[in-house]
């Protein structure tokens, strides 16, 4: 027996202890799970371990370790560190048992060795994140929780579908890289796409998880996309149409973010905008750009929760996301002010935080590799990423004009500020240290984040895109409106192809109403009052198609005429024939079947 | 923390951080000069490039989004209903 265990079965076995124990108790185990799972992550050498054989021909291999999945277990343990602190006071267990089982089915994904186990976890993941949708328990909640798994089943049975494939033309279910060759690369590309929310496969994200719990969002926002962040850099790198795919939702991002209303729909946009900027490294594929990949998928997860946290704090205290009924409570809820600046200044990549250190790297390697447009985008999107999270959230939340709202910030339960201030405190941690991050990345590191150059030209950067939002700032008002995604497909389009195909298969419905509950029940009803006058119908029936004789013709008529009152026993001989004529039938039938049809 | 909100509620205050703010643009402009640069691209080492190139990004994302938002994609909040 090895002295680890895969840190999904920690979080997993860890989840159903969640409902045996109550107060105090359970805080313990709640924060000790991630503790644990974090020094086992320490005590974890590099290889493959946790092979089992399935089914004869399938190895399982829960746990292969190396640089590039100890990045994203690492910043995957600190997250649920840091939610076990936010969820503390949490009372509802589901939510909390829910929150365990998805960060470690995420923890599952991120060590599977083959596309098994991997599929196994990714759908554990689907049905436990649901849940935390399902839990805000509110009508729009449940409505949207029902249209977030449709559309992660479509995507895990795409990615299964080519796992399928993949495995029937190599032989293998190695979960190696595999790159863009065919149709069942392109379909396992197609189900990691729809987790990694690239429009227009991207709307269940900002459909969702704003209408989670406070806690549940603050999750939702770390795993999913960043598990597809981690499988793309496996099995996709240097895939050029990625490139293209992040450059897309870097702009999409940022242009839905600004349009929106919903404090925490424009961090969700802002999740498609961050997720753009790693999988465009992915895309290059150089050691600089996957390092700057995973980095990035690193300080994101620490400022995107803390984000999602302060907006979170916002609604618990408030009841309110939306921009419109919020501003002004700069006044009563400064410490939730402050660290939300700190998560604002971090995605920003203000120089100290850990935006700074990571996103650049990415940006280098477009740049490196002289790829003139991907870098001017790149830059441009930096640029509005500050427009739309780095000033347009905290300003319409905490400043702007005031809403009058004075919620009490000593009302809300600690524990949530000290998991803000805990990822405050890493956010600029490793914007002053980043070695200690660069050192636990894919490739090694030459990377200087800290010239001159770089500091003077990414605070000129930022500082004129400031001066342009104060500017525009009359063309920034917050409007009561909703933004129109792609989830208008099955959330409205779906309707109009109902209405569209209603007619035809209402009638062919009808039609098959009538023969399958009416004429069929029918016959058979007139067919069982008596057997065999019916039987001698049907066969001078048939006569008279071929004779045309009058004679049987108007004896068909005395028969028709008297059924069924002329019933009678059956003779022997006449059962027999019956039967023998039933069977013949049925023996023909069979016949036709099994030669013609099977 | 009360304190240092009624610090920055002061008028004078606000007056002093908006002009470090202009004073921090000018003082950006200037410092470039002094530098080392090792720009990727030619045209990035132009002065004042990231500022000039960062307010135009900036100007052109509302407008598209403003624009888009108008015409198409901004709907009441009871359209899904």
């Amino acid at each position: 027996m090895s002295s680890f265990l895969p840190p999904a079965a920690i979080f997993i076995l860890g989840a159903l202890l969640i409902p045996l124990v109550q107060g105090r108790l359970r805080q313990i185990l709640m924060v000790g799970l991630p503790v644990l799972a974090f020094f086992n992550l320490l005590n974890m050498p590099e290889g493959t371990h946790f092979v089992y054989n399935f089914w004869g021909t399938y190895e399982l291999t829960f746990l292969r370790v190396d640089k590039l999945s100890m990045v994203f277990a690492y910043i995957f343990v600190i997250m649920a560190f840091a939610g076990a602190i936010f969820a503390a006071h949490e009372k509802d267990t589901k939510q909390l048992v829910a929150a365990f089982l998805y960060a470690g089915s995420s923890l599952g994904v991120v060590f599977a060795g083959d596309f098994l186990t991997l599929f196994i976890f990714w759908e554990i993941m689907a049905f436990a994140s649901t849940v935390l949708v399902f839990a805000r328990d509110t009508k729009a909640a449940r409505k949207a929780a029902f249209r977030y798994i449709q559309v992660h089943l479509l995507g895990g049975l795409l990615l299964l579908v080519g796992i399928l494939m993949h495995y029937a033309e190599t032989g293998s279910m190695a979960f190696d890289y595999i790159g863009l060759t065919g149709t069942a690369s392109a379909l396992i590309l197609l189900g990691i796409a729809v987790n990694a929310a690239i429009p227009p496969l991207s709307a269940w994200l900002t459909d969702a998880y704003p209408e989670s719990t406070v806690i549940g969002t603050v999750f939702l926002s770390a795993y999913t996309t960043k598990t597809a962040v981690y499988t793309l850099a496996r099995a996709y790198p240097g895939t050029e149409l990625l490139m293209w795919a992040g450059i897309i939702m870097v702009i999409y991002g940022i242009v839905f973010a600004i349009l929106e209303n919903d404090a925490r729909r424009v961090l969700s946009y802002s999740i498609i905008n961050q997720v753009g900027f790693m999988v465009v490294g992915i895309g290059i594929g150089t050691t600089l750009a996957i390092n700057g990949a995973a980095s990035h998928a690193f300080a994101h997860i620490l400022y995107k929760a803390l984000l999602m946290m302060s907006a979170g704090a916002v609604l618990y205290l408030t009841g309110r996301t939306k921009s419109t009924q919020l501003g002004g409570l700069y006044k009563s809820m400064p410490w939730t002010l402050l660290f939300g600046l700190v998560g604002a200044a971090s995605i920003s990549s203000f120089p100290l935080t850990g935006g700074f250190t990571t996103k650049s790297m990415i940006v280098s390697a477009a740049g490196k590799e002289h790829i003139t447009a991907i870098w001017l985008l790149l830059t441009l999107a930096s640029a509005g990423v500050f427009l739309h999270a780095g000033i347009k959230f905290p300003y319409f939340v905490f400043f702007a004009k005031d809403s009058g709202l004075r919620p009490k910030e000593s009302d809300l339960p600690k524990n949530m500020l000290v998991a803000m201030g805990f990822l405050a405190f890493l956010c600029i941690f490793i914007g002053v240290y980043p070695g200690l991050l660069y050192n636990i990345l894919p490739y090694p590191v030459t990377y200087e984040p800290y010239t001159g150059d770089h500091i003077v030209m990414q605070m000129q950067l930022l500082m004129f895109s400031a001066l342009a939002f104060f500017m525009l700032l009359k063309f920034l008002k917050r409007t009561e409106t909703l933004t129109m995604d792609t989830d208008w497909i099955y959330r409205r389009g779906a309707k109009y192809v109902v209405d569209i195909l209603r007619v035809p298969i209402g009638w062919v419905h009808n039609k098959l109403g009538v023969i399958f509950l009416e004429r069929i029940p029918a016959g058979l009803y007139w067919f069982s009052k008596n057997p065999m006058s019916a039987f001698r119908i049907a066969t001078y029936s048939v006569y008279l198609t071929f004779s045309g004789s009058e004679q049987i013709k108007s004896r068909i008529q005395r028969e028709k005429a008297a059924y069924p009152n002329n019933a009678r026993d059956l003779s022997l001989s006449q059962g027999v024939l019956l039967i023998l004529t039933l069977f013949a039938f049925f023996i023909a039938s069979a016949y036709v079947y099994l030669r013609y049809i099977m | 923390m009360n304190k240092i909100i009624e610090f920055f509620e002061r008028p004078q205050v606000g007056k002093m951080v908006k002009y470090t703010f202009y004073g921090s643009l000018v003082f950006l402009l200037i410092v470039e000069f002094f530098i080392e640069k090792h720009p990727y691209f030619s045209f990035a080492a132009l002065p004042a490039f990231y500022a000039v190139y960062g307010f135009i990004s900036c100007a052109l994302i509302i407008a598209v989004s403003k624009i888009l938002g108008k015409v198409w994609l901004q709907k009441g909040e009871d359209y899904y209903e």
